[in-house]
């Protein structure tokens, strides 16, 4: 049987040449982002800024969505989103956060069942209060700072402080680029989003660390070599392995956002962003990053070096 | 060393045979678990399934917070009556009154040797607050401080302020238990979160409306209707339930709710129109037959949180203390009515900080779209790595299948529960458990390359791989720890399954793995590993 081959044998690619381009790239793609989220901001769901939110189903074969439209401009609710939601039988209504803090949003939803429950039915109701909206927000940025610091502490005993920092480096990049990517295609930014973002954070560096321990491998067993040679060598022998891993998390991440539901389409659509985004960061920043970090060939590190059991060369 | 000890395989296989015994509930169902408790004694039949997050069966999720304020309201109120008491078995009159404030009360006597007399006695109403779990706390409920020109200040400490909400708080769970389930066939769960918080998920249920109706105060009360001509301090007006008109009653209570011992739900002997029976305890049989003996012709009301039920007239004294409540209600309406007598007073009263409902058809959709992408992903998986590492690449379906039995059978017995994000998160884990395949094959061809024999390429690719994969995967389940740590909800289960997969992905990897490849190999000795 012929096996596949993604990745040809002895690929010789100058992947730290490219530093000239991907540094550039970052930045401004960083850039963007930064700018985007301070601009444009976040499509920020009730999860974080309270209020309620009802997918109804028409009875009927479609859903009207201009009665829907005037009837519930008639709540006196504020503004109310009004939006077809996958089929045209569904539709989603956003209603903001009511003025008269916890106690007066649950009437949003009596208000809407008595006026809708008899031609539509209630596939889901969330509702979030104003001070639960702001602790999901302080319990969301904690949980991403928690994550960042344990990691790097991880990081920071695992290592020589080079790679701590260059992968600090890297996450930061991935970090900052998602947040970017929420802001300017304008996904809803909820609690399942902070769940990609710590999973795109630990996917990014899961890369990242597989292409440093074999840096570090490098290091240990080449004495005489320009580190950018050794760069290059560590990346072409990892890259079967980046680039096969990457490709089962995207078939994945794939057929889930297609087959998956509404609900986790967005997930998906920021996990394939982040997969993408954390592997070009591993091998086009982690790695060359070290050139300025100032490792250097033949200092040997020695720390926490795997029982090795003999391939020198 | 590409050898495993006797002892460690079998361990291999008694793990693997739990992971899959654990898992049978699951994939089986219930219903396959009953047939098997037929022929198997009752203990060696797994119990527990995995459990179904609301998004997925469908059913409501709320969350009631105690209001903090007005329970610290009612205790200055309960205050302000014990140091009316003191002052008035002392017979010291405060000039000004007893001054309610947000968290105590306030009074001046200016007299010193009044003074001298009552600051004693007030100090022993103050009394050591404990709790359930520490026992004494060593801290007092009240502070009761000398302001000096004759002021002096009770306030309730933040020891018992704290103490008083958990206790309300814990008293009202068992409340809302009584009340969602009187026939205990429904397994909501009713778990108290912070201090003030009690999280309800009632699985199945339909809309909020009913778990709404819960969270009423149910403070029952029979008062006169007050006589024209009352005095005004005396009297007050309340609307009644249908919301059509409005009564004046009067401010005194006659009989309280708490003096019922018990509440059903039956037909009234004239028109058989729903009504409530009720029956009050010797205390409030007295107060009842009293009132009504001397209040012969004259309204009086039934009034629930506030609202006038019914008032009807008293036709006769009613003195066998038991009575019934009518008030246009449907046979539902008297049952939940009923229900909410029984079940007493909320001591706090509470309300909704967040809601999630997910409707019964939207549950199914989801299972249904999750199965398929599960489903259609892991067949990507399945075909891709048979493409690219053929023979070992079905070794390493093999470990992905164990993987999932293993990640299965941990959350059946963690009695964690599985969520639409948690699919997401196990169908992640299966892409990122073939990583691990993936860099001990990508290795072992490396090492090949180098010039190495089939068996030191596969022992070193192996040792060298984990490191990695060790390394690799602590990351990922750091992140996912914290997510655990911060997240609600379905992001909860989302975080579960990550950091259940990473488990039992390195426990594979290091493991199962490495067992089949090395029978694989001295089964067929060869020259080459087919890399």
């Amino acid at each position: 049987m012929k096996l596949l081959r993604i990745v040809p044998d002895n690929t010789r690619f100058g992947f730290m040449r490219f530093r000239r381009v991907s540094f550039p790239f970052s930045a401004i793609g960083s850039i963007v982002a930064v700018v985007a989220f301070l601009w444009i901001g976040m499509n920020v769901g009730i999860d974080f800024k309270g209020g309620t939110v009802a997918e109804l189903q028409a009875k009927s074969e479609t859903a009207d969505l201009g009665a829907i439209r005037e009837a519930a401009g008639k709540l006196n609710l504020g503004d109310v989103e009004v939006q077809e939601y996958g089929t045209k039988r569904d539709v989603l209504l956003r209603v903001g956060l009511q003025p008269g803090g916890d106690k007066v949003q649950a009437d949003v939803v009596v208000k809407l069942r008595a006026t809708f429950e008899d031609k539509y039915d209630f596939r889901r109701v969330e509702v979030v209060g104003p001070r639960v909206s702001q602790e999901l927000v302080q319990n969301g940025t904690i949980g991403v700072l928690l994550a960042l610091l344990a990691i790097l502490i991880y990081l920071w005993l695992r290592y020589e402080w080079q790679f701590a920092v260059g992968a600090t480096i890297a996450t930061m990049h991935d970090l900052v680029l998602t947040i970017g990517f929420y802001s300017v295609t304008q996904l809803q930014f909820d609690q399942t989003s902070i769940a990609a973002i710590l999973t795109i954070i630990g996917y990014s560096l899961n890369d990242t660390v597989v292409v440093y321990d074999r840096v570090r491998e490098l290091l240990r067993k080449y004495k005489k070599i320009q580190l950018h040679d050794l760069l290059d060598l560590a990346m072409n022998s990892t890259l079967t392995r980046t680039v096969i891993t990457s490709v089962t998390t995207i078939l994945a991440l794939i057929f889930l956002g297609i087959f998956g539901g509404d609900a986790i389409r967005g997930f998906c659509l920021a996990m394939l962003f982040g997969v993408v985004i954390g592997t070009y960061s591993s091998i086009f920043i982690a790695a060359p990053i070290l050139i300025y970090l100032g490792v250097r060939v033949g200092e040997g590190a020695a720390s926490g070096a795997p029982k090795s059991n003999g391939t020198e060369a | 060393m590409f050898k495993q000890s006797t002892f460690k395989n079998v361990l291999i296989a008694l793990t693997l045979f739990l992971g899959t015994y654990f898992t049978l509930p699951t994939l089986l169902g219930q219903e396959a678990m009953k047939r098997m408790a037929t022929f198997l004694p009752a203990f060696l039949v797994p119990q527990n399934a995995v459990k179904l997050g609301l998004d997925l069966q469908g059913g409501v999720h709320v969350m009631v917070e105690a209001d903090r304020a007005g329970l610290a309201r009612d205790l200055v109120k309960q205050l302000q009556e014990d140091v009316r008491r003191v002052l008035r078995t002392e017979r010291v009159a405060p000039t000004g009154g007893i001054v309610a404030q947000t968290r105590g009360v306030s009074l001046r006597i200016p007299d010193a040797a009044q003074r001298a007399k009552v600051l004693p006695k007030l100090r022993e109403l103050a009394t050591p607050v404990t709790s359930a779990i520490l026992g004494n706390t060593g801290q007092l409920s009240l502070e009761i401080v000398d302001l000096g020109d004759g002021l002096i200040q009770l306030a309730l400490t933040d020891a018992e302020l704290n103490e008083r909400i958990k206790r309300a708080v814990e008293q009202s769970s068992d409340i809302f238990r009584k009340r969602i389930d009187p026939t205990g066939n429904k397994e909501p769960s009713i778990q108290r979160q912070g201090l003030d918080r009690i999280v309800i998920q009632v699985p199945g249920a339909k809309s909020s409306k009913e778990i709404l109706e819960v969270l009423k105060p149910g403070k029952l009360e029979f008062r006169m209707v007050a006589e024209p001509g009352a005095p005004a301090s005396e009297i007050e007006v309340m609307e009644a339930t249908d919301g059509q008109r409005s009564y004046t009653v009067e401010r005194r209570v006659m009989v309280h709710g708490e003096d019922l011992v018990s509440a059903d739900p039956g037909f009234s002997q004239q028109g058989g129109e729903p009504v409530v029976n009720f029956r009050f305890n010797v205390k409030g049989s007295q107060a009842f037959a009293k009132a009504t003996t001397e209040n012969v012709g004259k309204l009086f009301a039934i009034i629930l949180d506030h609202k006038v039920i019914s008032a009807p007239v008293i036709n006769t004294p009613i003195t066998q203390g038991q009575g019934y409540i009518s008030g246009r209600f449907t046979v539902e309406g008297a049952n939940q009515l009923a229900v909410l007598l029984r079940s007493g007073a909320l001591p706090a009263s509470f309300s909704l900080v967040e809601e999630r409902t997910v409707g019964p058809g939207l549950g199914n959709d989801s299972i249904a779209a999750a199965s398929l992408a599960s489903a259609v992903s892991a067949v990507a998986i399945v075909i891709f790595t048979l493409a690219t590492y053929g023979l070992l690449g079905l070794i390493a379906i093999v470990a992905l299948v164990a993987n999932l039995l293993l990640i299965f059978a941990s959350m059946s017995l963690l009695g964690s529960t599985l969520t639409l994000p948690g699919i997401a998160g196990i169908v992640l884990t299966m892409a990122m458990a073939v990583d691990s395949n993936v860099l001990i094959y990508e290795r072992i061809r490396e090492e090949q390359h180098a010039g190495r024999s089939a068996i030191s390429a596969l022992d070193s690719g192996f040792t060298r791989a984990l490191a990695t994969i060790l390394d690799a995967n602590i990351t990922t389940f750091l992140a996912g720890a914290i997510l655990f740590l911060v997240g609600t909800g379905a992001v909860k289960g989302f975080a579960v399954t990550l950091c259940i997969g990473i488990v039992t992905t390195i426990f594979t990897a290091f493991t199962l793995t490495r067992v089949i490849v090395a029978a694989w190999y001295r089964w067929f000795k060869p020259k080459v590993v087919p890399l």
